[in-house]
């Protein structure tokens, strides 16, 4: 083993700090707790191991093996094999921007192309490499926003119909910070006045989602008038795949968008890793936080990619950086660009309509039994709608479950109140048939 | 190096010209040529607002760094040189001209006594380039 530090060198960095050896820097932990006795069992055989561990894996029950409903900012979708092959090339099996980038052209020119691509979808003059997940750029945008007005304006108005996760990172970010976060009070609202009723001269931003939570789509003309009305930048939180039907937040007049990539051909993996979207128009770009790619000419005249804009991150910036993140996802950032680069937009949206048309499909049938209702009947909704029912959604899961369907997401977990109401998402990936099962299952759940 | 001589400077290589209880502020000639080119510059105050000696006013962004500007005097910003944002690359080619930052009323005359004049940022130029 290398170790860097001779003994002499620990004597004097001790003596500099005033503590006379390695053991005393450990004396707030209790003495029993420092070196505990582990009682491991006796060490196993590598084939022991193997199957210990499947034995483990095959606990858990995937969507794989279960008919799935359940979305909340996760899809099950399709994922084309070339995604899986492409990524798993030497050349690209990284997840990491390279620390001598210019040398890894085929790594930039991919980020480059995925940020082409981010922006196109989202209607948006720029785009950064991105971040590790649709929850960390949120809270990016949060902190962009601030930094925007210099701390001049503290308050982020955010819509609690934004994914509750979304929410608590934005909260964990900035906690202990100027910034003071208010949500409107009622998930509900279907024009956003509530929202609106927020927004004053103290304002930085505004952050609605699109789809929201609850799966709705609004037109966020209103909004985005009122929060510019103000001098406030507008967020929006999106799903990717929504955009492949529906209208691009950059044509609301979004100053930041923000999603979770993960429907873009990353598989749901227990959480992660997934992929952060954040893209803006080019007047906020040196505010961006995270990595930026850019097109140039060598000095022989050929393109070549480069980091771009360097100057704004904290290695150089220092503590007048608007953020610490300097890295990206760049595996899944790779897979989002093959996914999209397969589908091309017509493919993107045969996706998008394939859910809309199955979630619709699915809303009709599940209503039509007794005791179930649209939460918000009134609202359009992408792949997602909230399901009134006849009993506690905790209750209805567990049954599912017994019959081998995931079913939707109890909202009680976030939103007291709502413990009779199951989000439930559909995808390209559920047939006729399992939505046809899942009306069977609930029919029977509704009558005991 | 260009060294006006009509200028006070600061240690930080920002320089002052002062005309009555007026003064324009930039940076050096010195300074420009340690940041090489010049490709952004952002102000941190407005017409309007009051700085105070050594309080940053700006941020001046190269290929390499970027640095803080600071203001060599406590006063009023009367106006902040808004073409800079869109021709970076004057701060390289006219620092002492065309690439003055900052214009302001000097609320405290007796802070300029604490400036070099420009044999002393001279001395202090080549005391650094021989570290």
């Amino acid at each position: 083993m290398f170790i860097p530090h001779t003994d002499s060198e620990r004597e004097e960095m001790l003596r500099a700090i005033g503590v006379e050896s390695i053991e005393a820097l450990f004396q707030d932990i209790p003495e029993k707790q420092r070196f505990p006795q582990l009682e491991l069992p006796p060490a196993l055989k590598e084939m022991e191991v193997a199957q210990e561990l499947q034995t483990f894996a095959s606990i858990n029950e995937t969507s794989n093996e279960l008919t799935s409903f359940l979305g909340a900012g996760a899809y099950n979708h399709y994922i084309p094999a070339a995604v899986d092959s492409i990524l798993r090339r030497g050349e690209f099996y990284t997840a990491y921007t390279p620390y001598q980038p210019e040398v890894s052209q085929g790594t930039l020119q991919a980020i480059y192309e995925y940020q082409s691509l981010m922006a196109a979808l989202t209607g948006m003059e720029v785009s950064n490499a991105s971040h590790y997940d649709g929850a960390t750029a949120a809270a990016e945008a949060v902190s962009m926003a601030y930094h925007h007005f210099r701390g001049k304006r503290t308050k982020m108005v955010i819509s609690n119909a934004l994914h509750p996760h979304y929410r608590e990172t934005i909260r964990t970010y900035h906690r202990g910070s100027e910034v003071k976060i208010v949500e409107d009070d009622k998930q509900h609202s279907e024009k956003f006045e509530r929202l609106a009723d927020l927004i004053d001269e103290n304002t930085a931003l505004v952050y609605v989602g699109y789809p929201d939570f609850f799966g709705r789509l609004f037109d966020l003309t209103d909004i985005a008038n009122s929060t510019h009305g103000a001098g406030a930048l507008f967020a929006v939180s999106v799903n990717p795949i929504s955009l492949g039907l529906f209208k691009p937040p950059g044509e609301f007049g979004a100053d930041i968008v923000t999603g979770e990539g993960q429907p873009l051909g990353i598989p749901l993996s227990f959480g992660g890793p997934y992929l952060g979207i954040f893209t803006t128009r080019k007047e906020h770009v040196r505010r961006m936080a995270g990595r930026l790619v850019g097109e140039t000419i060598d000095t022989r005249g050929q393109r070549g990619y480069v980091l771009t804009l360097t100057a704004r991150e904290q290695h150089i910036r220092r503590e007048r950086a608007t953020s610490n993140i300097c890295t990206n996802q760049g595996l899944m950032a790779l897979a989002a660009t093959v996914y999209l680069s397969l589908l091309g937009s017509g493919g993107l949206r045969q996706v998008a309509e394939l859910c809309y048309h199955k979630a619709h499909y699915a809303a009709e049938k599940l209503t039509a039994l007794p005791g179930y209702s649209l939460t918000f009947p009134e609202t359009p909704f992408f792949n997602e709608f909230a399901l009134r029912c006849p009993r506690q959604v905790k209750d209805i899961i567990a049954f599912l479950l017994e019959h081998d369907v995931l079913g939707g997401y109890d909202l009680g977990q976030d939103y007291p109140g709502m413990e009779h109401d199951m989000l439930v998402a559909v995808t390209e990936m559920n047939s006729r048939e399992e939505i046809d099962l899942l009306a069977d299952r609930l029919a029977e759940v509704s009558y005991d | 190096m260009n060294i006006p001589s009509d200028l006070r400077y600061t240690a930080n290589d920002e320089w002052i010209k002062v005309e009555g209880n007026l003064g324009t502020v930039g940076i050096t000639d010195y300074a420009q040529e340690q940041l090489s080119d010049v490709v952004y510059v952002e102000f941190f105050v407005e017409e309007g607002t009051t700085i105070k000696q050594g309080e940053a006013f700006a941020v001046v962004e190269s290929v390499k760094a970027a640095a803080d500007i600071y203001s060599p005097v406590s006063g009023l910003v009367t106006s902040i040189n808004e073409a800079l944002m869109n021709t970076p690359e004057t701060v390289n080619d006219n620092p002492y001209g065309e690439a003055w930052m900052i214009k302001l009323e000097i609320s405290n005359p007796s802070e300029l006594d604490k400036l070099l004049d420009a044999s002393a940022y001279e001395k202090h130029c080549q005391e650094r380039a021989g570290e």
